[in-house]
């Protein structure tokens, strides 16, 4: 039987061709390494399974597993490499590309078919052209539109008002009493503490810096009542809680990309890409002794956005 | 009695022809679908052997794990932001309020047999995934795979490239701990500097303000239906155009532009590739159980605001990160509108130009080349030194920016102040890519200048005659040296299972002729 699938003359090829041959010089030997792996493979995957049902470790219901598969899989790459024929084996590439004929044919059939249905109905063609494009067009409201609600002022407002009480996040009021010099508390407006609108928009940093009245900028000057002072707690770059406070050099520090502000200095950021103070919250001490805002935030706090001035 | 019973299986097994009841249910499967020809045609397909062409069998394996693993998860993952006080069996969380996205990550983790080891192993095998994928794109940037007819598979692959990225940081996002929370907020923020629309299409991916209640459940549905439908499908073409085109192969005796050599699909690329298939599983699972990865019961839930000092993203997100971190402060305020340029160009800008010119670079090298012929053999590095110079210089600006991502680390670590590490690394940004180029091309020239580089030696035996000539003749080779110098036969077309064939003890099925 010398049957070829292409029509390349052959040189005879014998049960003794060299490429037919295993790699493995002691074919024997090999074979019997190999059952070990697969032995020792199932024995392991028996091993899985066993630990599953005892409900063993993690890390043993991972050895087992990988380990079993592992070693089957260094088996059988084993078989494959030193077993099967060594080859080379060789495979003729076919053109891919077509007669010019066809290629002709192909470009005929679009441009002359397309011509007699199309030209001659050009009518139609417009109207379902723009059937389709209306749809398109439509199909983006339900797809994008529906998707959330428009930004319009949202970015502009966070929830703190003429007033509000600064609680910390287990709802306890802020007395100008709590915080020792150099203290700082994370606040939120009272009743928002625990929502997903005052921890990602209206959390502020309230430090103590010292006892007198501190004037950070001008125009700010009843915004430190006896040292305290509070910023929105959203990086200026990209948003990430500026939770860490350097109390020696009265640093606020943004554990994600490093950008510092100076407290003392209306959190000018003096190191790191951003390029923004923190906003400062106006707030007054009550006679009651409690933090409470004079006002929200005078400019929008976090990152920049485009319609932001 | 017996003796008819004999008599009619001989019988039925000569009347099912020299291949038995295989051959029959072949036979009726090509009456229906006339697929012998081309089965068999596939059975002697050709795949050349070279140790880096596996590392795109890496990428589709740890695939094939990421879905199995994937599934698993999918069974007991809650996609929802609902809060409710956790009691479940990680104690210390006892009584806390979270997410039912995080709590039902915890309960997979401890309650779920196994499932710590999927969820590690899932991790693990996204970033083997994202990482073979890089390496395997490398291999075929360096030795010009990309070329004449191929440049669509580039493509093809670059996208999954693309895809795999993203569904990274998707699934990342979804157990709602406290350090994927932080990268949610950084995209929201990337997503709100894009000039003009930012706003609109942070709040209609987030459902509004961030974080909102919305982004966990549209994760999750593009996380593990609609971007791995897009990856299997790529896949598939990507697969295809690989059959069709064929393998491309490096030069050497016996190889050239119009021919493939190799190992043939059936028996042995099959026993390799399926090996393959079982070490990348049994590696991955090793890695989950004895490599933690993703600790999210030690982050705890998301709090918007509460954060955790020295994370740092997946690997593949590194170069972002470190961009964003050396990206000097340049925001634009002007005409009543701000483009905060210190997010916008190194998390939209800079990714864009990185991936664009990827996209481009078949074009622009066969432009610049004015090559437009088809290539079938690859390139050895060294023989297209600016190609290998310009991808090197590529290449080390991400590993700087990679670094980059840990400043801070680097400075604890080396007892330096953040802000010289911080200037070295805007420095060497620019120093390290206009250094590696002109290295890279020198090594590669000094390379090419190398006789016979590359190509294993033979030994000489040197002889003295009787009248003191001294003569060097080529040793007698070995069987393991000749291997590469064999010239290359067709595959045998007619295996017969006839009396003159056996399978040896090798398991090599001998061929009669």
């Amino acid at each position: 039987m010398t049957e070829h699938r292409t029509p390349v003359s052959l040189t005879t090829v014998s049960e003794s061709a060299e490429n037919l041959q295993p790699l493995a010089k002691n074919p024997i030997a090999v074979e019997r390494r190999i059952a070990v792996l697969f032995l020792a493979g199932m024995l392991l995957e028996v091993g899985f399974g066993w630990s599953y049902w005892v409900n063993s470790p993690s890390w043993i219901l991972g050895a087992t597993l990988g380990g079993g598969l592992s070693l089957m899989g260094i088996g059988l790459i084993a078989w494959g490499k030193y077993l099967m024929p060594r080859g080379p084996f060789v495979e003729e590439r076919h053109d891919l590309a077509s007669t010019s004929d066809e290629r002709d044919a192909f470009a005929g059939a679009i441009i002359e078919r397309g011509a007699s249905v199309v030209k001659r109905r050009k009518v139609l063609g417009g109207l379902l052209g723009g059937g389709l494009g209306v749809f398109s067009v439509t199909a983006l409201f339900p797809l994008i539109r529906s998707l959330g609600p428009l930004p319009k002022g949202s970015l502009f407002h966070t929830d703190w008002r003429k007033g509000s009480y600064a609680v910390d996040i287990t709802g306890h009021r802020i007395h100008v009493d709590d915080l020792s010099i150099g203290s700082i508390v994370t606040v939120f407006p009272e009743g928002l503490q625990e929502t997903n609108n005052g921890q990602a928009v209206d959390q502020t940093v309230l430090i103590r810096i010292s006892n007198e009245n501190f004037v950070t900028q001008k125009g700010r000057e009843t915004w430190g009542p006896q040292g305290y002072l509070a910023y929105s707690k959203l990086c200026s770059h990209l948003g990430c809680p500026v939770g860490l406070y350097e109390q020696q050099l009265k640093m606020l520090v943004c554990p994600c990309h490093q950008s510092m502000f100076d407290v003392t200095n209306g959190a000018i950021p003096n190191f790191g890409p951003a390029p923004r103070p923190l906003p400062q919250l106006p707030i007054y001490v009550d006679v009651a002794g409690y933090i409470r805002a004079q006002s929200d935030f005078k400019e929008p706090v976090g990152p920049g956005f485009w319609e932001r001035s | 009695m017996s003796k008819t019973i004999i008599r009619t299986k001989r019988s039925q097994k000569e009347a099912l022809g020299p291949y038995g009841s295989l051959g029959k249910v072949l036979g009726e499967l090509d009456d229906r679908l006339g697929m012998a020809k081309a089965g068999r045609t596939f059975m002697d397909k050709i795949f050349p052997d070279h140790w880096s062409f596996m590392l795109g069998e890496i990428a589709l394996y740890s695939f094939v794990v990421l879905l199995a693993t994937g599934v698993f998860l999918g069974l007991y993952y809650v996609p929802s932001q609902a809060l409710v006080t956790y009691h479940g069996s990680y104690a210390p969380l006892e009584g806390m309020r979270v997410t039912q996205a995080f709590a039902s990550s915890i309960d997979l983790s401890f309650a779920v047999r196994g499932g710590m080891l999927m969820r590690q192993m899932h991790h693990w095998a996204c970033d083997i995934f994202v990482g073979a994928i890089v390496v395997h794109m490398a291999r075929v940037f360096f030795t010009g795979a990309f070329r004449k007819p191929r440049e669509l598979n580039w493509s093809i692959g670059l996208t999954m490239l693309i895809l795999a990225i993203t569904n990274g940081f998707l699934g990342y996002s979804l157990p709602d701990d406290l350090v994927s929370g932080t990268g949610l907020r950084i995209a929201y923020s990337i997503m709100l500097s894009i000039p003009g629309v930012g706003t609109y299409l942070a709040y209609f991916v987030f459902g509004g303000n961030f974080p909102g209640t919305s982004v966990i459940p549209r994760f999750f549905i593009l996380h593990e239906l609609i971007v791995p439908a897009l990856i299997v499908g790529l896949v598939s073409a990507h697969l295809f155009l690989l059959v069709r085109q064929k393998h491309t192969q490096f030069g050497g005796r016996g190889r050239t532009e119009t021919n493939v050599v190799g190992s043939p699909m059936f028996p042995v690329f099959i026993a390799k590739t399926n090996g393959f298939l079982l070490l990348v599983t049994g590696g991955t699972a090793l890695l989950g159980a004895l490599a933690q990865i993703n600790p999210i019961w030690q982050f705890g839930p998301y709090d918007a605001s509460k954060i955790s000092y020295a994370v740092q993203p997946d690997w593949y997100m590194g170069f972002l990160d470190g961009i964003l971190r050396i990206m000097p402060a340049w925001s634009f305020h002007n005409f009543g509108h701000t483009i905060p340029w210190e997010v916008t160009f190194p998390a939209v800008i800079f990714p864009g130009i990185v991936f664009n010119l990827c996209y481009a670079w078949p074009t622009i090298e066969r432009l610049y080349t004015k090559d437009n012929n088809m290539h079938n053999l690859l390139d050895r590095p060294r023989d297209r030194p600016k190609r290998t110079a310009a991808g090197a210089a590529i290449f080390s600006v991400l590993a700087l920016l990679f670094i980059a991502s840990s400043t801070d680390v680097i400075a604890n670590f080396l007892h330096v102040s953040l802000e010289s590490v911080l200037w070295s690394m805007r420095a060497l940004v620019f120093i390290v890519p206009a250094v590696t180029y002109p290295v890279t091309l020198k090594i590669c020239r000094e390379l090419q200048a190398v006789h016979d580089g590359g190509k294993r030696k033979t030994p000489n035996v040197v002889t003295r005659s009787a009248t003191g000539e001294y003569l060097a003749t080529l040793a007698p080779s070995v069987v393991d040296d000749v291997h590469h110098e064999l010239e290359a036969e067709l595959v045998p077309t007619f295996i017969t299972a006839d009396a003159g064939t056996s399978l040896s003890s090798t398991g090599v099925r001998s061929v009669e002729r």
